[in-house]
């Protein structure tokens, strides 16, 4: 009747059956279908929108979806279907940059703290700081510090998410450096980093991944806030954030200016959140949303 | 006339792998203040038999395949829910293995019993609670007007499967079931709850199904038998008959394993193999692959339950011959 | 629960200590010279030193330190550059809004997050449970300000049904402010009700397969008793946990829904400080709106021990 999932064996993953299960995941597929498609618009974008997405053309401007310009045009004329696509590869890139940042500083955090019991308050207690602030207030804050550029967007909110994962991670170490293997492994007289790299990191390594892709759906969206607020990267970058914020004005005559940009967030936030969804039910069943 | 008669009952359950039957053609009748034990390892069936008769298995994946449940001469297989609501407690009453985890941990124990009766009976607040407290004194809480105030986690285990007992049996029921309970407690608590029981059946008069997988427990408490094997009933007898004269080799098996009472739980380690899946149960008699005594008819077909003595009835086709070997 | 009190509020004061140093580190990790970045490339110097020397930025870093928890523990975070007026007094004057605005979107996530998980859970595998979860799925996939442009367009432009934005207080005329008020908290509440939804569901399938469900059902009670009480009691104790996270969401998303509805709020307030530069408001402001949060957090701590006798008792 109920899902019986034992912890205290640590539980290896071999990667086929692992991937098996998730290609008979339907909400995964379709979340990874999702994704894909504005993973590989976002790679080809020098292909597929070969205008530049800062070119004016006041002639142009509010043009509606048509068969010259598949999206439309904004007020400058601009092509709104190359804007959104070079917007799809900021996304990416600051969605991407912002995991690697939190797989590297979370993952070195939380295992610091979760390992060595003398770290454990002093960096618990910075990180839960870090955690009482309002995420996006927070951001904005460090953005009016660094300045409004793409980097210091993506530094911005490495700072915000990465004691999230942090925790994440130290709470996965804390139940594994008790496993009998692990105290085995002491026992033996292996070194700490050895411990914590061949014993403990490869096991909480999966609640780490299912994580980092809900992270990156956060990071994609918190982005496209803070553009849409005006503090992200300064315009005309074409962020989603900033087209929509220049769009507003305009919703009136040209609502495509809007609904465009915010319906390819809402698709690739879908598409991670489905992807990380999937990815909990086969990695981490102890944290199942379905029964 | 009986309080309970059970006829061919079958329950099946709905999984990824097609239907499976938990325990089929059951039968068996329950006098008014008897004790009837079910003995069998975990996954015999008899949880689910406890369960049917309580009409508690979830429905799906539960199913009353076939058979009939009649408590007081009413059909309870085609009870309407809200009729069957009325029946548990007053009518039919259960306490479970684990008391650790039967009460609710966020309600008084107070609560938890006064609301049973009032689910079934129109009183004051006032007769309410001095019925609660009435009754916490039967079981043996001490103080128990100030223990109403409790919460379960307060209380140590054999003190809960007394609340248990209290919320089960507060409104009066005419037959308690109860599925193994004594099994999650301490050796001396075990005894005590097990003669807290006959003595309330003695002042209650209700009749007991006590299901359990030690055979030291029916030993102490049962008036009659029923082993239970892979979903079937094998043997049924009065108790001492069934000491005495164990007619099925599962019985026999069960028998030689007898733990003292409290003795460790799940250790009926005399027998030697393992209790089929539901799933890929063999052909013929199911104890076949595990039986010293099976031979190649055994795997013909199902062996019927025959009575083979007065009272006595046995589901083995070798029964009569083992018997006088 | 005294004592749980207390001990919550005394170890948030590590917490709320690190808190104003973060807060106060920010103005001196601004690269190159902060008064020179304060106030703008336009300024002349005379204009610079002035704002080094308000702002104490010339005092060394220790005294600066001093000056700072001095003035905090006097409630003075200093005054905003852009308005003029304190810090505390332009924070407390747009708190009120904020408030407001928080509290109707919370009353609206747990009305509808609540009750969609709830039934979805009691309705498990069904069309219904189906179409919860994927409302859920898309409200928490949907950005808010996304959300609200969209509802700006269908209700205020298009069925011209409520106003575009602006703010009517509370006080000064409820039904205006219901008005002013509704889609924004809407387009709050319907992201964090999903998210609220799915953990409600998930909570309660856990809890409907515990024993003391089946015992509640064993002494004859009705099922909605079983439901309403014996089940939705034992849920509420981790998802009151879940209304701390939402809280938080909540300020978070009201930034830019303020920004969006042009609602006088804190969010409003904040972003116009960081777009000004207005940075002892921007400091002054997140320590004060991450205060309230710390202490919202000490209030879902305290419901939690409420809700469950096992903690209220063991201290």
């Amino acid at each position: 009747m109920v899902d019986v999932v034992d912890l205290s064996a640590p539980r290896q993953h071999p990667l086929r059956a692992t991937l098996r299960r998730l290609m008979h995941h339907r909400l995964f597929l379709l979340g990874l279908f999702l994704f894909g498609i504005v993973a590989i618009v976002a790679m080809l974008a020098p292909i597929i929108a070969p205008l530049d997405p800062n070119k004016l053309a006041m002639r142009n401007k509010f043009r509606p979806p048509s068969a010259d310009f598949v999206f439309g045009t904004d007020n400058f004329g601009r092509s709104l279907w190359s804007r959104v696509v070079w917007g799809a590869q900021l996304s990416m890139f600051i969605g991407f940059s912002v995991v690697v940042i939190n797989a590297v500083f979370g993952t070195a955090i939380g295992a610091a703290a979760g390992y060595f019991r003398k770290l454990d308050n002093a960096l618990m207690r910075v990180n839960d700081a870090l955690m009482a602030f309002p995420a996006v207030l927070l951001a904005i804050a460090v953005t009016a510090v660094l300045g409004p550029s793409v980097n210091d967007v993506i530094i911005a909110l490495g700072i915000v998410y990465t004691p999230r994962t942090a925790r994440i991670v130290r709470s996965s170490v804390i139940v594994l450096r008790e496993m009998e293997y692990v105290q085995a492994a002491v026992a033996a007289g292996a070194g700490h980093w050895r411990i914590l790299r061949h014993h403990i990191l490869p096991n909480a390594m999966a609640p780490l991944i299912v994580q980092l892709s809900f992270l990156f759906a956060y990071a994609v969206l918190t982005e496209a806030t803070l553009s849409f607020l005006g503090v992200g990267a300064v315009p005309p970058t074409p962020t989603w954030g900033n087209i929509m914020a220049e769009g507003r004005q305009y919703m009136l005559d040209a609502p495509w200016i809007i609904t465009i940009p915010g319906a390819a967030l809402m698709i690739t936030v879908l598409g991670l959140n489905l992807l990380g969804d999937g990815l909990r039910d086969v990695l981490d069943p102890r944290l199942r949303i379905q029964s | 006339m009986s309080l309970l008669e059970v006829r061919n009952l079958t329950t099946a359950f709905q999984t990824a792998r097609g239907e499976i039957t938990a325990m089929e053609d059951v039968s068996f009748d329950l006098n008014p203040g008897e004790i009837l034990g079910i003995v069998g390892e975990s996954g015999s069936g008899k949880s689910v038999t406890a369960l049917t008769i309580m009409g508690l298995l979830p429905r799906p994946p539960a199913r009353i395949a076939s058979g009939s449940i009649r408590f007081g001469g009413q059909e309870l297989t085609t009870l309407s829910e809200g009729r069957m609501q009325k029946l548990r407690g007053p009518g039919i009453a259960m306490v479970f293995q684990e008391p650790m985890t039967s009460l609710n941990p966020v309600f008084t124990i107070g609560d938890q019993i006064v609301e049973t009766i009032r689910a079934h009976e129109n009183l004051s607040n006032r007769a309410l609670t001095a019925r609660a407290i009435e009754m916490l004194e039967k079981v043996g809480i001490p103080s128990a007007a100030t223990r109403m105030s409790d919460f379960p986690h307060q209380l140590s285990g054999g003190q809960r499967q007394r609340v248990m007992l209290a919320i089960a049996l507060v409104c009066r029921p005419k037959l308690l079931i109860a599925d193994e309970p004594t099994t999650a407690l301490d050796v001396t608590i075990q005894a005590q709850i097990l003669d807290l029981m006959m003595d309330l059946r003695d002042e209650f008069g209700m009749a007991i199904m006590i299901i359990t997988h030690n055979m030291g427990v029916i030993a102490e408490t049962a008036d009659r038998v029923m082993v239970m094997y892979a979903g079937r009933v094998v043997e049924e007898a009065p108790v001492m008959r069934l000491f005495d004269h164990p007619m099925h080799p599962y019985t026999r098996g069960l028998l030689e394993c007898v733990p003292a009472i409290g003795q460790d739980k799940e250790r009926l380690v005399a027998i030697p193999g393992t209790l089929p899946e539901p799933a890929n149960r063999p052909r013929g008699c199911r104890f076949a692959p595990r039986c010293a005594h099976a031979i190649a008819d055994c795997s013909a077909g199902l062996p019927p339950l025959e009575t083979l003595a007065p009272q006595h009835t046995a589901a083995c086709f070798r029964a009569i011959e083992l018997q006088s070997a | 629960m005294t004592t749980l009190i207390v001990r919550r509020l005394l170890s948030a004061l590590p917490i709320m200590l690190i808190v104003s140093l973060i807060t106060f580190a920010m103005i001196h990790l601004i690269p190159g010279d902060p008064a020179v970045a304060i106030a703008g490339l336009s300024a002349t110097r005379e204009q610079v030193e002035n704002i080094r020397r308000d702002l104490g930025l010339d005092q060394p870093l220790m005294s600066q330190l001093w000056h700072w928890y001095a003035n905090l523990l006097q409630g003075d975070l200093g005054r905003s550059l852009l308005l003029g007026q304190p810090v505390v007094k332009a924070t407390m004057d747009r708190l009120p809004v904020t408030l407001a605005l928080s509290a109707y979107a919370l009353i609206l996530t747990l009305a509808i997050g609540l009750t969609s998980g709830i039934v979805a859970a009691l309705r498990q595998n069904t069309w219904i449970d189906q179409a919860a979860m994927v409302f859920a799925m898309i409200g928490i996939s949907l950005p808010n300000f996304y959300l609200g442009l969209l509802m700006i367009i269908l209700f205020a432009v298009e069925l011209r049904w409520l106003p575009t934005g602006g703010y009517i207080p509370l006080m000064q005329d409820p039904i205006g402010w219901l008005a002013t008020s509704t889609m924004p908290a809407f387009s709050l509440a319907l992201l964090l009700a999903g998210l609220l939804a799915r953990i409600t569901r998930s909570t309660m399938l856990e809890v409907l397969r515990q024993d003391y469900i089946r015992t509640a059902r064993a002494k004859g009670l009705p099922n909605r008793q079983v439901v309403m009480k014996h089940a939705l009691a034992n849920a509420m104790i981790p998802i009151v946990t879940v209304v701390g996270i939402i809280v938080s969401l909540l300020i978070s998303g009201s930034v830019v829904t303020e920004t969006l509805f042009s609602i006088p709020g804190i969010g409003q307030l904040l972003t116009q400080a960081v777009l000004n530069r207005d940075y002892p408001m921007v400091q002054g402001g997140l320590l004060i709106t991450t205060g309230l949060l710390v202490l919202v957090n000490i209030g879902v701590d305290v419901c939690y021990a409420l809700l469950d006798p096992r903690v209220r008792y063991d201290g």
